[in-house]
């Protein structure tokens, strides 16, 4: 198998006959999970990830007194592979949902100052958690695609007397942005897009790069071998191309 | 939503009076550490960092032993007392996160076929922290192995670029970096280019981006210098 993969890369081909820049059929479900805040599913092929927003009253940060607050965290479900496990988060799973969260953070992606309820005393707290169903490789793009979707569709809960009435609205969550999260993976000289579950265990290097509707850089993250300057230029030209189709499908 | 309207840049200089380019004080000396295989203290400005290499040694439990190399492990740990509020000693989600790509930066300088079946721990102390810790550590890092005497194809250095108040600049103190436009800690190898370590976050033009990673690479000299020098002050 290996092999193969390489000998058709050496082609410009692929497993199953997709450019080296396209992404595997992509279906996007929404607002799906009706005790959520916010919720989207994310296939990419047979990756399948669904990111669910919950919001809670928080007590902001001291050094932010009127800014809402951003969580975010993802569970590798043992449904999901036979490489996971019953535990809590390792570090794939951490770093993945810190790649998520910064990718929104850094975008400024919702709007915090909106969601101080009493300042220096309670904000709203929105919690992004990541669940994997099923993992085909390119669990970070999936990820970041659904938390970002699960954002447009959250609303916020009433609230009477400092109690929340859950499942009943007083408006949307007010969001600034839309940043798209692409990694490209390389493959001796040859650079991928949406790497299945093969194709991710031949990476030699991959970076995850970012990036706003206005093509700002929000957040790139560089995982195994090293990457040489030229390189790391190519892959972010290619990541802002690439985000305008994605951003389309939102 | 962060402060990034703060001046930190008056007259083309910066609180601590540098230029955009400049990198703070550096103090570097390696064999520290008297108990571990090798060990380095590096300095740069307030941001202190530890490290001690410990192996290669044996590895326990066998089954994570590789019959034909050694495998690193790489421990990130910051000081209760290191930051303004203190920090809970345990590793943290950050912690676990910064010590997973410290081992990604350090692993392509390492030959580690030299010791199959053992592991290199690599253990990263931050005492102080005054922003750039993770590109200290590595630095750090470096020395130590290094000082272990374990082969290494290259030594790796590191150093913080990023943006603040719409200037490039390098090596972000803690105040700069929580008012930054762009904070890009990076390492290479210093010989090869080959960059090993390189995080973002921020907002800026992908052709600042592509500055940024340059002006590191460049000021990166100054680093390897630095880190030659404690070398050599070792034996003399």
């Amino acid at each position: 198998m290996k092999d193969y993969i390489l000998d058709l890369l050496e082609k410009d081909k692929r497993l199953d006959n997709r450019k080296l820049d396209e992404f595997r059929k992509i279906e996007i479900e929404k607002d799906f999970i009706q005790r959520a805040e916010g919720s989207a599913r994310v296939r990419l092929g047979k990756t399948d990830v669904i990111a669910g927003i919950k919001l809670e009253i928080s007590e902001p940060f001291s050094d932010m007194p009127d800014l809402g607050i951003l969580r975010t965290e993802a569970e590798f479900t043992p449904i999901a592979s036979e490489d996971f496990f019953p535990g809590p988060p390792d570090e794939n799973a951490i770093e993945l949902a810190r790649i998520v969260d910064r990718g929104i953070r850094e975008s400024e992606t919702i709007d915090l100052e909106k969601l101080c309820l009493e300042k220096g005393e309670k904000v709203w707290g929105v919690c992004v958690d990541i669940r994997i169903v099923n993992h085909d490789g390119n669990l970070m793009d999936a990820s970041a695609l659904a938390a970002l979707v699960a954002l447009t569709t959250t609303k916020i809960p009433k609230l009477k007397d400092d109690e929340i009435l859950r499942e009943d609205y007083s408006g949307k969550l007010p969001l600034k942005h839309k940043p798209i999260t692409i990694s490209v993976g390389k493959i001796g000289n040859k650079f991928i897009i949406d790497p299945s579950i093969e194709e991710e265990k031949l990476l030699d290097s991959i970076l995850a790069v970012s990036v706003r509707e206005d093509d700002k850089i929000c957040a790139m993250q560089k995982g195994k071998k090293p990457l040489n300057m030229e390189e790391i230029n190519k892959i972010i030209d290619l990541v802002v191309k690439k985000s305008k189709d994605l951003r389309k499908l939102i | 939503m962060m402060r990034t309207d703060e001046k930190l840049i008056i007259k083309g200089k910066r609180l601590d009076g540098r230029k955009a380019m400049d990198i703070r004080e550096m103090e570097m000396k390696v064999g520290v550490i008297p108990n571990a295989n090798g060990s380095a203290y590096v300095r740069f400005g307030k941001t202190t960092a530890y490290a001690a290499v410990y192996g290669p040694r044996e590895l326990n439990p066998r089954h994570l032993q590789e019959p034909d190399r050694a495998i690193i492990r790489c421990y990130y740990n910051m000081a209760p007392f290191s930051v303004s509020e203190r920090k809970r000693p345990a590793p943290g989600r950050r912690g676990i996160e910064i010590s997973k790509v410290t081992k990604a930066a350090i692993e392509p300088a390492l030959f580690l076929k030299e010791f199959p079946e053992t592991t290199i721990d690599i253990f990263i102390d931050i005492i102080q922290a005054d922003g750039s810790t993770r590109v200290a550590g590595i630095n750090a890092a470096s020395l130590a192995l290094a000082d272990a005497g374990i082969p290494m194809k290259d030594l790796i250095i590191a150093l913080s670029g990023g943006k603040i108040n719409d200037t490039l600049v390098i090596d972000l103190c803690g105040k700069e970096d929580n008012c930054s436009n762009a904070d890009i800690p990076i390492a290479f190898l210093p010989n090869t280019k080959e960059i090993t370590l390189l995080q973002m976050d921020g907002r800026v033009t992908p052709q600042e981006v592509k500055d940024t990673i340059k002006n590191v690479l460049n000021a990166g000299e100054q680093v390897y210098k630095k880190q030659k020098e404690a070398l050599k002050n070792r034996y003399k």
